[in-house]
């Protein structure tokens, strides 16, 4: 990583400047043509200077909007004030009340979508780089240490089972750790960290840093027992049997989901899911140095406009493939992060918009060799409230293609909830759990993530996490699970606690 | 870690190792599959439960080398140990008293088998089992299914130990006699589809347990997809075992080929490293 480029390397830090004037500091980046042949962090994060700049643009509103849209209530202008101040200890201790996971949250939360849509600064220009400066807060952190454990209660002599280590899982298991919980986490796969390892790649999210955050919450005291399916290696019926007092399901999404069109099954065709965790987890990208292969062709087309694609296809494309995205709507519907999208063109994948796949045609050998598409216009609004893909007759044009990645989406894995006794399911084979509560139909066992609501993001999930957490802290003690008015009166008294802070 | 308790090599390819695994022996049921992991910069290797002691707390698996993992697999002994060992996965056999019985295992397939049998004759089935190999040296478990069924046959492809004929030659015959109420089939995909073709006609349900390539082993990447009754199922959360004259064999045997060119790049880097991994760095 010798080059970098910065998008306005006239903005150097200067004596501070009046509020609220200042644009928002660039961050920099590894080039596209550079980062287009490794699998280095694109983004490079923030140093000292930029990070203060940055900080300094925070208005420290007084009823802060900014908390409101972060699912786990991060007091957002307190450490970016600790921040500014130049006291990144604090900052990253302050971050540490309410997430476990700021180094990855800073680099893969829609924060366009959440905290930093609702920043009052965003009004009349863009607003302050929220998820920036938490990375920035993180990293500083990694570099220089840990700045301190927060305060663990005294044991409570009670044990949680949590199932799944990816973020709605270690979240909660880290919130009860520090109420003083013994917490075991059950991982079917050999590293912990859920899509955080098999799902993300390296160049957005470094192993090492999901690593070290779940390192951080077995300091915490918790214990995240690998190899173990819930649902195969043990029953849920048998935790609770085993002695665990309370046990909350995060396993995940699932199945990848297919298209169900003809050559869906030939060679050469992966799920993303099956792709990303080859490249990611397995680390076939250093084959033969690690042992799982991984089949990148000279053409790769990715079906799919989501994350989950655009993180297939960069990868695709640095694997040496040339990479056609194909998406049937439109770039505005697009279900993935802008800041994504532009990362996917910038780096040269090829955009087929208001295209659709209808089959797959494979050679003599049982290969892919073909993908047919056809052309696609919107009509009305269906049920998503996007608008409804029409196929545009006689429009049908074939791509010669030699591998095939289907990112469409997942469903619910049936694995662990066949193996349940008790346990209510949506039709889709989702958990049915209280919104509120995240408690299941089953006695002590609560749920959340996206075995609940189907894919989402990190930051949902651990915000599940979170409410887990004090649902499950609630029920162990005896106390009554909060009903819907308690648990909006809670987020209000935290939303005043931020404005006390910040008033400060 | 998991310690490699015992190992015994049968030939030059073929070889058992029994693996400390408690856990997964306190869940393992016949039919169901494990996955391992050498080392660090292994890949995820599924491969079928041969047996399985509770009280000892161990796993044993029957391994042909065939790749590069597998070969290097070969080569770890008492007192080793792997890196990772998960199970067990897949659902378990549908064990039930169905009246007889046919368990017929090919090469290394009869090692999945023989928990199979087992089970089914403690579960009250007449069980007639057939071991085929190759040849005699690839010969595997004689004795241990003799223990476990009522009658037995051998063939080997070569006459070298047994009947000289392949799997399918007894078991049209008793098909033909009638009074079969199932078959079990396991072992290489075109052993498999040929044994399916053969009881088709007869109109005996026959269970096959399909090795499908995998990673995660938990329906999570759907690599080990096949077709069964024109519908996509995975392997390893749907099977391993299907209805074996609904299977699309073809798909199943060209889908296992996906990697041929990989694993003997794999296998030759091996070979010159002498099994001494950090070389490829």
């Amino acid at each position: 990583m010798s080059e970098v480029n910065t998008n306005n390397p006239g903005d150097k830090p200067a004596p501070k400047p009046k509020r609220p004037k200042l644009p928002r500091t660039a961050i920099p980046e590894q080039p596209p043509k550079v980062r287009a042949t490794n699998f280095e962090e694109v983004s490079l994060g923030y140093d000292q200077d930029m990070a203060s700049t940055e900080a300094s643009r925070c208005l420290q509103c007084k009823r802060p909007k900014c908390v409101l849209g972060c699912p786990v209530g991060i007091d957002i202008p307190a450490f970016i004030k600790l921040i500014e101040e130049g006291d990144n200890a604090a900052a990253i201790a302050k971050l540490k009340e309410t997430t476990s996971f700021p180094a990855v949250c800073g680099r893969v939360c829609p924060q366009e979508e959440q905290c930093e849509k609702l920043c009052i600064l965003g009004r009349k220009q863009e607003p302050v780089a929220i998820g920036r400066l938490e990375r920035f807060a993180a990293d500083w952190e990694a570099l220089n240490g840990p700045s301190g454990k927060p305060e663990i209660a005294a044991s409570k002599g009670k044990h949680v089972g949590v199932v799944g280590s990816g973020p709605a899982g270690v979240t909660c298991a880290g919130e009860l750790a520090k109420m003083g919980y013994d917490v075991t986490i059950y991982e079917a796969l050999h590293k912990p960290g859920g899509v955080l390892v098999y799902g993300i790649p390296e160049f957005r999210l470094p192993k090492d840093i999901v690593q070290r955050e779940c390192d951080y919450v077995e300091s915490l005291g918790v214990e995240i027992k690998l190899d173990h399916v819930i649902g195969r290696t043990m029953t849920v019926d048998q935790m609770v049997e085993d002695g665990h007092d309370a046990v909350f399901l995060a396993n995940g999404a699932g199945l990848p989901a297919f298209m169900n069109i003809p050559g869906e099954n030939l060679n050469g065709v992966y799920s993303a899911n099956e792709f990303l965790t080859r490249s990611n987890l397995m680390k076939a990208y250093r084959f033969p140095e690690y042992d799982t292969p991984i089949k990148v062709g000279k053409k790769v087309a990715v079906i799919g406009g989501g994350n989950v694609a655009m993180d297939a296809a960069r990868t695709a494309l640095r694997l040496g493939a040339e990479v056609h995205l194909i998406y049937r709507r439109s770039r505005e519907e697009m279900p993935a992060r802008n800041e994504e999208i532009h990362h996917a063109e910038e780096e040269g994948i090829i955009f087929n918009l208001l295209t659709n796949p209808t089959q797959i045609i494979g050679d003599q050998e049982g290969w892919v060799e073909e993908i047919e598409v056809v052309e696609m216009e919107l009509g009305e609004p269906d049920a998503s409230g996007r608008r409804r893909p029409v196929p545009r007759e006689g429009s049908e044009r074939r791509i010669p293609i030699d591998v095939v990645i289907v990112s469409v989406g997942t469903k619910a894995n049936p694995l662990l909830t066949k193996s349940t006794s008790g346990l209510e399911l949506t039709s889709r084979g989702n958990i049915v759990a209280d919104e509120h509560t995240l408690l299941t139909s089953k006695e002590g066992v609560f749920a959340g993530g996206d075995i609940v609501t189907g894919a989402a993001t990190v930051i949902l999930a651990m915000g599940a996490g979170k409410l887990a957490a004090r649902s499950i802290d609630r029920y162990l003690q005896g106390q009554p699970l909060l009903t819907a008015e308690e648990e909006e009166a809670i987020q209000a008294a935290g939303n005043k606690a931020a404005e006390t802070a910040a008033a400060k | 870690m998991y310690k490699i308790l015992d190992k015994v090599d049968y030939s030059d390819d073929v070889y058992m190792q029994v693996i400390e695994a408690p856990a997964v022996a306190a869940a393992a049921q016949p039919g169901q599959f494990i996955v391992l992991r050498i080392h660090e910069e292994g890949e995820r290797i599924p491969l079928t439960i041969a047996d399985f002691d509770r009280e000892a707390g161990t796993i044993t698996i029957v391994v042909q080398a065939v790749g590069k993992s597998t070969r290097h697999l070969q080569t770890l002994g008492k007192g080793d140990s792997l890196s990772n060992f998960i199970g067990p996965l897949g659902l378990p056999s549908e064990i039930e008293n169905y009246g007889t019985v046919v368990c017929a295992g090919g090469g290394v397939g009869v090692a999945p088998v023989y928990p199979i049998a087992r089970a089914l004759k403690e579960a009250g089935n007449k069980v007639i089992s057939i071991v085929a190999a190759r040849n005699k040296s690839l010969l595997l478990w004689e004795d241990k299914m003799r223990e476990v069924s009522d009658e037995l046959i051998v063939t080997t492809d070569d006459g070298s130990c047994g009947r000289h004929c392949l799997v399918t030659e007894p078991l049209k015959e008793l098909c033909e006699a009638g009074g079969v109420d199932l078959i079990y089939a396991i072992g290489p995909g075109i052993m498999m589809k040929f044994c399916c073709k053969t009881t088709e006609e007869y109109n005996v349900k026959t269970i096959v347990s399909l090795n499908s390539i995998m990673v995660d082993g938990t329906g999570m990447c759907g690599a080990c997809r096949v077709s069964v009754g024109g519908e996509t199922k995975f392997v390893c959360v749907d099977g391993p075992e299907f209805d074996g004259h609904q299977v699309d064999f073809d798909l199943l045997m060209s889908r296992q080929r996906q990697y041929l060119e990989q694993e003997k790049i794999s296998k030759e880097l091996y070979e010159e490293c002498r099994g001494d991994h950090k070389c490829l760095k």
